[in-house]
């Protein structure tokens, strides 16, 4: 949660920003983020992001649901309320096993939803500071921090230099917020000073 | 990049020294066990039955693949196209043992005036099978042997035939492209009216006659396609290990791995919604069919078979990093084969043979044989043509595929 200057650059074309963001990498600058209107294949992998754990999680979050459903279930027809039905044993397995089923693939599915938003900072009611509007229209936006150290100026050239067709530098809140877009009056008297 | 295989002189011995350990223990086979008492003899043709069933069921899987891929326009597939194509173009092989000795058995095999291992040949006096003798009798096991059988080779054939055409035709021609897809349509329909739903129960599921299930055929399937896909990776990593298929990258293994792993859990799924619904049942005429197999004299091949089939796939194959190790993929192709051989197994000898069932040279020699039977004309048809469809039209992406 902090704000944060930033130099921002759109491109109008793929063939134009894989380059890009390859020259951004290398040039030393810390790059933010890249905002596409749509998922670009590879772009990932361009951007050096590795996998993430997030099937492991999903696993522990399966191996979860079925230690709950086993030993909720083993725990009443045992302990709680053994009850016979049609004669089987109270630890009745092959019965549990569809319901055991059932509750790995809710608590991994659940899981990984709820760990993929937390990820990717998504989830209702979070707010984001949007670059550019056409972001999630037609332009590729790269996305560069800057700090008291970096020259505007020569962030601003380095973009255009790589292809972007549209620059720009401004202050902007760098993580997510919960509540309403309400920064937009804080962001102008900041922006006043840039 | 015309990859022509040329069979490494090692692997030809391979295939032909366990075609001769195949041939020499049907010989010494045929004359210990075929002049033996009726349990003998049972047990020699019982084995030929399972083997051969379960090995025209796995190759035939290869044209089902093909079909699939071909139908969802899938290009990952056309890396290694040449290898399902050659399994699918060898089904008659298979087919052509497993029809001789199914129809021996239903038509020639009788000791003492019975059939030890297909009771519903001579249903006379036997209530429910009578009741079953309209649709379970000679001339329809004839027919659905015969039936299923031509299909499966003349498809397996016409695909690789087509997909032959397809080098010889125009670059970026796509006319045959659309004929496979229409062939392939046909073959699915072919496949979801046999494997899928009524040869297996005149193969195997008449084994026990009386007893009938109906996700046996889904259960049977499932087997089948696992150990397919299990065979084609085999093949796929020998040949890169002999330098071939230098396309064939570990993205297309790895999904391949995908495959054994997905079909291992769903081979799960269906055999135990067989067993858990008999079980919660328990109706004594369903629930003997299980009692043999879980409870008596092959209890042990019965856990066995779950944890290959299931514990070891899951437990191996889930993480990425395994299903791009050739190392493990190869070894547990391996261990997935001979466990859905010992599933059909199970499904096969408890009928016929009671509690006195060998798992010893018979058994094993026989399976040996078929393997390098396998391995031996599926080599040869490797040879025959480049193992890069250089004109299909997907094949760039399938370069260019990633898992």
């Amino acid at each position: 949660m902090a704000i944060k200057k930033f130099a921002v650059g759109c491109y109008d074309d793929e063939a134009v920003l894989f380059p890009a963001v390859e020259k951004v990498r290398n040039s030393g600058y810390k790059l933010h983020d890249v905002y596409t209107p749509f998922p670009v294949h590879g772009l990932d992998k361009a951007l050096g992001h590795k996998d993430t754990d997030l099937h492991v999680a999903g696993f522990i979050y399966g191996i979860t649901g079925t230690a709950t459903a086993l030993g909720f279930m083993g725990w009443i027809f045992t302990g709680d309320w053994p009850t016979n039905f049609g004669g089987k044993p109270h630890f009745a397995l092959p019965a549990f096993i569809p319901i055991t089923f059932e509750t790995t693939v809710l608590f991994a599915a659940v899981g990984m939803v709820l760990t993929f938003c937390y990820l990717n900072q998504i989830m209702p009611g979070v707010k984001k500071h949007v670059f550019h509007p056409r972001q999630t229209d037609d332009l590729f936006v790269v996305v560069l921090e800057l700090n008291e150290h970096v020259s505007e100026q020569e962030a601003i050239d380095f973009l255009k230099s790589t292809g972007a067709v549209e620059t720009k530098v401004e202050m902007a809140e760098s993580e997510w917020w919960y509540g309403r877009f309400d920064k937009e009056e804080e962001y102008e008297k900041l922006n006043a000073t840039v | 990049m015309n990859e022509r295989f040329e069979l490494p002189a090692r692997l030809k011995t391979t295939s032909i020294a366990l075609m001769l350990v195949g041939l020499l223990v049907l010989i010494i086979g045929g004359i210990t066990l075929l002049g033996g008492d009726h349990h003998a003899q049972t047990r020699f043709w019982i084995v030929l039955l399972q083997t051969s069933v379960f090995f025209v069921m796995i190759t035939a899987a290869s044209v089902f693949i093909q079909a699939a891929a071909s139908l969802a326009q899938g290009g990952w597939i056309v890396a290694y196209k040449r290898v399902p194509e050659a399994i699918g173009a060898n089904v008659w092989v298979f087919g052509l043992i497993a029809a001789v000795v199914l129809l021996f058995i239903a038509f020639g095999l009788d000791i003492d005036g019975h059939n030890p291992i297909y009771h519903w040949v001579h249903p006379e006096g036997d209530e429910i099978l009578e009741g079953k003798s309209a649709f379970l009798n000679k001339g329809m096991f004839a027919g659905f042997t015969l039936v299923t059988i031509g299909l499966w080779a003349f498809f397996g054939r016409k695909f690789r035939a087509l997909s032959l055409a397809q080098e010889k035709a125009p670059k970026n021609s796509t006319k045959i492209y659309w004929t496979m897809v229409k062939w392939s349509a046909g073959f699915l329909l072919v496949y979801a009216l046999t494997q899928m739903s009524t040869t297996p129960w005149m193969w195997l599921m008449s084994i026990d006659a009386h007893w009938y299930s109906t996700m046996y055929s889904w259960y049977t399937f499932a087997s089948a396609f696992v150990s397919g896909m299990a065979v084609i990776l085999l093949f796929v990593l020998s040949l890169k290990n002999h330098g071939y298929l230098e396309l064939v990258t570990k993205e297309h293994t790895h999904d391949l791995g995908k495959f054994m792993f997905a079909f291992s859990v769903f081979w799960t799924y269906v055999w135990f919604a067989q067993y858990m619904l008999i079980w919660y049942g328990n109706i004594p005429e369903e629930t003997t069919y299980f009692k043999i197999r879980q409870q008596g004299p092959y209890g042990l091949i019965w856990y066995s078979v779950f944890i290959i089939n299931f514990i070891m796939p899951i437990l191996v194959l889930m993480s990425r990093p395994s299903k791009r190790n050739y190392f493990t993929v190869t070894f547990m192709a391996m261990a997935i084969i001979f466990g859905h051989w010992l599933d059909f197994f199970i499904m096969t000898m408890p009928g016929p043979m009671g509690a006195n069932w060998y798992l010893s040279w018979y058994e094993l020699g026989v399976f040996a044989g078929f393997a390098g039977l396998l391995m031996f004309v599926v080599y040869n048809t490797l040879t025959k043509a480049s193992l890069v469809p250089e004109n299909h039209p997907l094949l760039k992406e399938a370069v260019l595929h990633e898992s």
